[in-house]
């Protein structure tokens, strides 16, 4: 019975996921109808149909999916690791870090690609100090890891300001960076980020069932045979780089790696062996959802796509809040 | 041969010695009781034995087989360990705790089977906590909870299992039913170390007591050689006085009440 519930969500997401692909594609500028890109696919569509799906839509829409399914996932794997509801990918200084790099490279006039790669590894070196201040002996501490990304990202942010402030003549591509969006990808990012996002999230999961115990403690979970420093090292890393991928082809996109695992929890409940691919295929849907308004509501503006995910997010946050507090005075 | 014996063993937590020189040996199946006041090491000693601290020096050996040549999955294999009962804050369900214990036993990518299921069951009935294996583990109450964690150490096929402080937050009638339970268990076969407070429970349920103070075991025996006056002001620095219980013939501890105004409260 749980397993054919179960095989019934992950039909109904995967079913959600096409879907909502391919309403991405056929909207914007140019609409192009469902048989169009049928058509297309199958090898016998028009040629500027064709140009549209390929050279702009088909990569957007496969760059939001990857981005959605490794925030999504590495959100998922955070809030067990860390053993806080709170917790999302951003959660140890990588979007401040990403956010510095790409602000240094603005700055700089680096052009695109060094932006990216600015993101990427400025946002990796935060974590590896975050990760190197936590560490005591050969054991590392979730908690002081967590503080010591919330101080190092206050801290960034203050210097992000006031790189700001003495370079006001970038402040609007600043601001526009680090609230997210697919505009500017193209096939060479996603050739660059889907083996990372990919495979980077298929390691973590072969760590699902390990991420189970340690959800029940890590004490218990060293005594049931899991090797959680070990564990905790290797999501660490792939989680920090799948992160830094992300952020380096999307920009810093809030709340997809917060709201998607709960929402995700909800429905398939606590087993990450399930949560996890769940997770990943909701939070691919949700993304190439919110991107597709992002282009479309303001048309033919474009809407950074953090704001439609924290316009989301933030109400459902507030849900869960409320929700939570109502569960402990029920009690 | 031997079940567990602990040799010389030495632990700090950085700069404070918590451990100093433990010596013990244990032949065969049954329940040994630590007691002890606050920060005398109970609990480290536990952890030490358990394989999850590091001694700084000396050993510990399970079955004549040192316990630093176990590899962490090894290990499971041979120690339970129940924790303090505690909230947990996931939603996990009460069979897939007690599941959790099989993971010693397969491999990365091997799926629960038949037997896994076959043993979970088994340990799920001897506890009697077969009957809300659905329920999340959040909403069964302290005793249950505690049961449902001495089952996954079952489903562990422990044979020895470590218990830190398993009954300090329940009420009177979890308290006995959980040491009755595990007292039932070293007669099919498994060595029950638990640390306890309550010096009564300990005496009643044990089979040996080691009574620890400052890193040391300060005495050890059976409940009757070891529960006396001097011995326990020693340890808690608490006069007690001895009453001869009359049916199980251990000697009940009775604090002595402390005079009013030794308080200076008047």
């Amino acid at each position: 019975m749980a397993k054919l519930r179960r095989s019934m969500f992950f039909t109904l997401a995967i079913l959600a996921l096409i879907f909502t692909a391919l309403i991405s594609i056929s909207l914007g500028a140019v609409k192009i109808p469902l048989e169009e890109i049928i058509a297309v696919f199958t090898g016998s569509g028009g040629g500027t149909n064709r140009t549209i799906i390929f050279n702009l839509r088909l990569p957007r829409v496969l760059a939001s999916a990857l981005v959605g399914l490794g925030l999504s996932v590495v959100g998922t794997f955070f809030q067990g690791l860390l053993r806080n509801p709170m917790a999302d990918p951003y959660v140890l200084g990588i979007s401040s870090g990403a956010a510095f790099g790409a602000t240094l490279a603005i700055i700089l006039g680096l052009g695109l690609f060094g932006l990216s790669f600015a993101a990427f590894v400025s946002s990796l070196l935060v974590v590896f100090f975050v990760y190197i201040i936590s560490r005591s002996g050969r054991k590392i501490s979730m908690n002081t890891m967590l503080l010591a990304g919330i101080a190092i990202s206050a801290f960034i942010s203050a210097l992000i300001s006031l790189l700001m402030l003495l370079n006001h003549e970038e402040f609007n591509r600043i601001i526009f960076w680090t609230m997210g969006g697919f505009n500017i990808t193209s096939w060479n990012t996603i050739a660059f980020s889907a083996p990372i996002i990919l495979i980077g999230s298929s390691i973590m999961y072969v760590f699902s069932r390990d991420l189970n115990v340690i959800l029940t403690g890590e004490e218990t979970a060293e005594h049931l045979g899991v090797n959680t420093e070990l564990v905790k090292r290797i999501i660490l890393i792939l989680g920090s780089l799948v992160t830094a991928t992300c952020v380096s082809i999307g920009g810093i996109i809030g709340f997809v790696g917060l709201i998607i695992p709960h929402i995700s929890r909800l429905v398939v409940g606590p087993d990450n062996r399930i949560l996890l691919p769940f997770s990943g295929l909701v939070g691919a849907t949700f993304l190439i959802f919110a991107d597709t308004l992002a282009r479309f509501l303001l048309r033919p503006t474009e809407i950074p796509i953090g704001i439609i995910t924290a316009s989301f997010g933030g109400p459902f946050f507030l849900y869960l809040l409320i929700r939570n507090k109502r569960n402990k005075e029920g009690m | 041969m031997s079940l567990l014996k602990v040799e010389n063993l030495y632990f700090s937590y950085g700069k404070n010695k918590v451990l100093k020189g433990i010596d013990f040996t244990v032949y065969e199946n049954k329940m040994v009781g630590i007691i002890g006041g606050n920060g005398s090491g109970k609990s480290t000693l536990l952890k030490n034995i358990s394989g999850y601290l590091k001694p700084d020096s000396g050993s510990i050996f399970i079955k004549e087989r040192n316990l630093g040549d176990f590899s962490i999955k090894e290990k499971a294999r041979y120690i339970g360990y129940v924790p303090q009962e505690m909230p947990y804050d996931f939603e996990f369900s009460s069979y897939d705790v007690v599941m959790m214990g099989r993971m010693p036993f397969l491999k990365r990518f091997e799926q629960e089977g038949e037997e896994d299921e076959k043993i979970v069951r088994e340990a799920m009935e001897i506890t009697n906590t077969w009957k809300f294996k659905d329920k999340s583990i959040n909403a069964l109450s302290g005793g249950e909870r505690q049961r449902v964690y001495i089952a996954r150490a079952l489903a562990q096929q422990a044979q020895i299992l470590l218990m830190d402080e398993p009954v300090s937050h329940l009420d009177i009638r979890y308290q006995v039913e959980i040491l009755s339970l595990v007292k039932e268990l070293t007669l099919k076969g498994i060595l029950v170390i638990v640390v306890l407070h309550d010096i009564n429970l300990a005496s009643q349920f044990c089979d040996e007591i080691f009574i620890m103070k400052e890193g040391r075991i300060m005495a050890a025996g059976s409940p009757k050689r070891v529960l006396k006056a001097d011995k326990i002001k020693a340890a808690f620095d608490l006069d007690v006085e001895l009453i001869h219980n009359p049916v199980s013939h251990i000697p009940y501890v009775v604090p002595t009440l402390k005079k009013m105004r030794e308080f200076k409260v008047i």
